[in-house]
């Protein structure tokens, strides 16, 4: 995994609420057996009509978001079914960055495993960057070991983030690794509950 | 005296193999169950690695997602047949049972887990599928995880998990005749919203929960995630060990007594304190239809359709007018005049016997509407054959519903039952966002006797005055 520690990208803003992971990455793209190239189908019946072409009307097939790399978005982003292709397309379209108000549990810890900064901001913030985002091209800055983003125009905010998740997307741990130095717990509780 | 414990912190402190200052919890597994869809990386990652699978013998795999539903000897669809050749594959050479797609065990991981006897009260269960909460009608800790978790308790049998919050959902009173456990979870959903146990572990509790089957609180337990909670569980009592009681992976002969002994105690204590309660009473809970795009959309059947202007909020204004958009539906409009096309009873949610019995029961001696095509799918394959020993097969046939093989099916359409654009299907399924059931599909979750009810007339109705009158 990828560490990240600064991030400075565009902001792609999609102002609705209980994005599910349905939407994220629907479900004709669950049966390849791959761990990569799913980017090209997120978003991807909002993206495209029934003949595949895009829709027009769909913000993220503006020009102005091509080559964005952070979602901000409404509450309870990510609800819905576990599909951990959701943070892979999310991730593979180009993505580092999420702000939104709430995230469903699962797709926040799919987020840390995949290397995705999932950031919780109050609803007013969002907004404040939705706004930003949707009238111009609009960059911020995300500073992971500082818990804080900022523009270069004096809007800040700080966020807070767990130790462990902060350590695991910091250094791009592989966790698999990590716990296996454990390996002697593990058999000492198995040993004790046998 | 001990400080007072609910269940959830009890069966926690019982699986923490290591707890140290700034990480979570490093939690032990008990029951890994792998399905299909979720699991293809995590293997291809431990192959990758160099890494086993840890206890296989706590690992229980099944093929359900992209099973065929009108015959199970081929897949004509050569990815979904890929990614069941490659579970096979994989279960083979990591030493993994596999209740394989022509086993008589083969059904809906989250149906065949309790029927198997694998799913037990205290247990801590995963499986790369977010309705693991399911497996919480047992008194388990049981969460769905993505697949890099999938990954790590494969290889580690292990999870680093921070500690949930507690709510406890108490259901005052009884329900009413002809209100389901269905019901009551989407009322609870539609009550309290989509996220409030986002960040919780619930407990179910109170005096509706306690007089639920173990069908019944399957489907409680089920549907937990579509309110944000990961898990949702429930004290195990008599009707949970009787419901083990010989099944063949439950404890045998003395064995069970002495699991029983050790399953009581894990009871919440009195006097323990949850970090939330809400409650709601179950003798108010009328049958429900969702109306929307989300769980959390739903409202009585003998209700209209609501309005943007029922909210003050600017963002959900906009959400019931973007729902009202995708659904074709009119603001105001009685659910009673919404006419559907499709019927699907089945899903982790509804396929249980016990569903398809009640909702044989409304159908019996009456005919799918002409406009309507109507499609049973049981839970695995054992519930199959029992239906069809009790006649409740020739039931449906004789009604004009189409009697299906076992699988996940219409519920998100992975395989070939799926709904049309435009289509409008009463579901027993859990999520009826948008696409689910087919792009440009649109869903309305309700209990098998609703969805059974709206089958013969074409429409939705109250089943409470529908099995009411004579049969024609």
């Amino acid at each position: 995994m990828e560490p990240l520690r600064v991030h400075q990208g565009l902001v792609y803003p999609i102002n609705r609420s209980n994005i599910d992971t349905d939407q994220i990455i629907p479900k004709q793209f669950l049966k390849r057996i791959e761990r990569s190239g799913f980017g090209q189908f997120l978003f991807y019946n909002w993206r495209f009509d029934d003949n595949g072409n895009p829709r027009p009307d769909f913000s993220l097939n503006e020009p102005k978001y091509k080559g964005a790399s952070i979602i901000v978005a409404g509450e309870n982003f990510g609800c819905g079914s576990s599909r951990e292709h959701a943070p892979w397309a999310v991730q593979d379209y180009g993505f580092k960055v999420i702000i939104a108000p709430s995230y469903a549990d699962i797709f926040k810890n799919n987020c840390v495993k995949n290397g995705i900064l999932a950031i919780v901001a109050s609803e007013a913030q969002v907004q404040t960057i939705i706004k930003k985002a949707e009238s111009t091209q609009y960059t911020l800055t995300v500073d992971l070991e500082e818990q804080k983003v900022y523009d270069n125009e004096g809007f800040e905010l700080s966020f807070d983030i767990a130790p462990y998740p902060k350590q695991m997307l910091l250094n791009g741990w592989d966790e698999i690794g990590v716990t296996l130095t454990y390996e002697d717990k593990i058999e000492q509780y198995e040993t004790a509950s046998r | 005296m001990q400080t007072p414990k609910t269940i959830i912190q009890k069966i926690w402190e019982q699986h923490v193999v290591h707890q140290e200052e700034g990480k979570p919890d490093l939690l032990y597994i008990d029951l890994h169950l792998v399905h299909e869809v979720t699991s293809p990386q995590a293997f291809e990652g431990l192959r990758m690695n160099g890494r086993k699978v840890r206890r296989p013998d706590l690992t229980f795999a099944t093929m359900d997602h992209n099973v065929p539903t009108r015959q199970r000897l081929t897949i004509d669809d050569p990815v979904s047949k890929n990614q069941i050749d490659t579970l096979q594959k994989n279960c083979q050479e990591f030493g993994v049972t596999l209740a394989d797609i022509h086993h008589p065990d083969n059904g809906i991981v989250h149906v065949i887990g309790p029927e198997l006897g694998l799913t037990q009260p205290g247990k801590t269960i995963v499986c790369g599928d977010s309705h693991t909460s399911t497996h919480g009608a047992f008194g388990a800790l049981a969460f769905g995880i993505g697949t890099s978790e999938v990954e790590h308790v494969l290889a580690t049998q292990t999870l680093w998990q921070a500690k949930p919050k507690t709510l406890n959902v108490k259901v005052n009173g009884k329900l009413g005749t002809g209100v389901t456990a269905k019901d009551l979870i989407l009322a609870i959903i539609g009550k309290f919203g989509v996220q409030f146990g986002t960040g919780y572990v619930i407990e179910y509790t109170g005096e509706a929960i306690r007089s639920l089957s173990m069908d019944e609180r399957m489907t409680v337990c089920n549907m937990s995630i579509e309110a944000g909670a990961r898990a949702g569980l429930i004290t195990p009592d008599e009707t949970t060990f009787e419901y083990l009681r010989g099944r063949r992976h439950a404890p045998q002969g003395e064995e069970f007594e002495k699991a029983v002994a050790k399953w009581r105690a894990l009871a919440t204590d009195e006097g323990a304190v949850y970090d939330t309660v809400v409650e709601i009473d179950a003798a108010e809970v009328e049958p429900q239809v969702t109306w929307g795009t989300n769980p959390g959309m739903c409202i009585p059947v003998t209700a209209n359709v609501p309005s943007p202007d029922d909210s003050d909020k600017p963002s959900e204004k906009d959400e019931i007018s973007r729902a009202l958009e995708y659904m074709g539906l009119e603001a105001g409009q009685p659910l009673s005049s919404v006419v559907i096309d499709h019927v699907f009873i089945g899903s982790c949610t509804n396929s249980r016997l016990s569903d398809l019995r009640k909702a044989a029961e409304v159908i019996r001696g009456r005919k799918v509407n002409p406009g309507v095509k109507a499609i049973v799918v049981p839970g695995s394959f054992s519930i199959k054959l029992a239906a069809e020993k009790e006649g409740i097969d020739q039931v449906f046939i004789e009604a004009g519903f189409e009697w299906r093989e076992a699988g996940c099916s219409m519920c998100l359409a992975m395989n070939d039952d799926i709904v049309p654009p435009g289509g409008r299907c009463a579901s027993t399924s859990n999520r009826n966002f948008e696409g689910r059931q087919g792009n440009g599909a649109r869903t309305h979750l309700v209990s098998p006797e609703m969805a059974a009810a709206a089958a013969v007339a074409g429409h939705f109705v109250d089943v409470r005055q529908f099995t009411a009158q004579e049969v024609i």
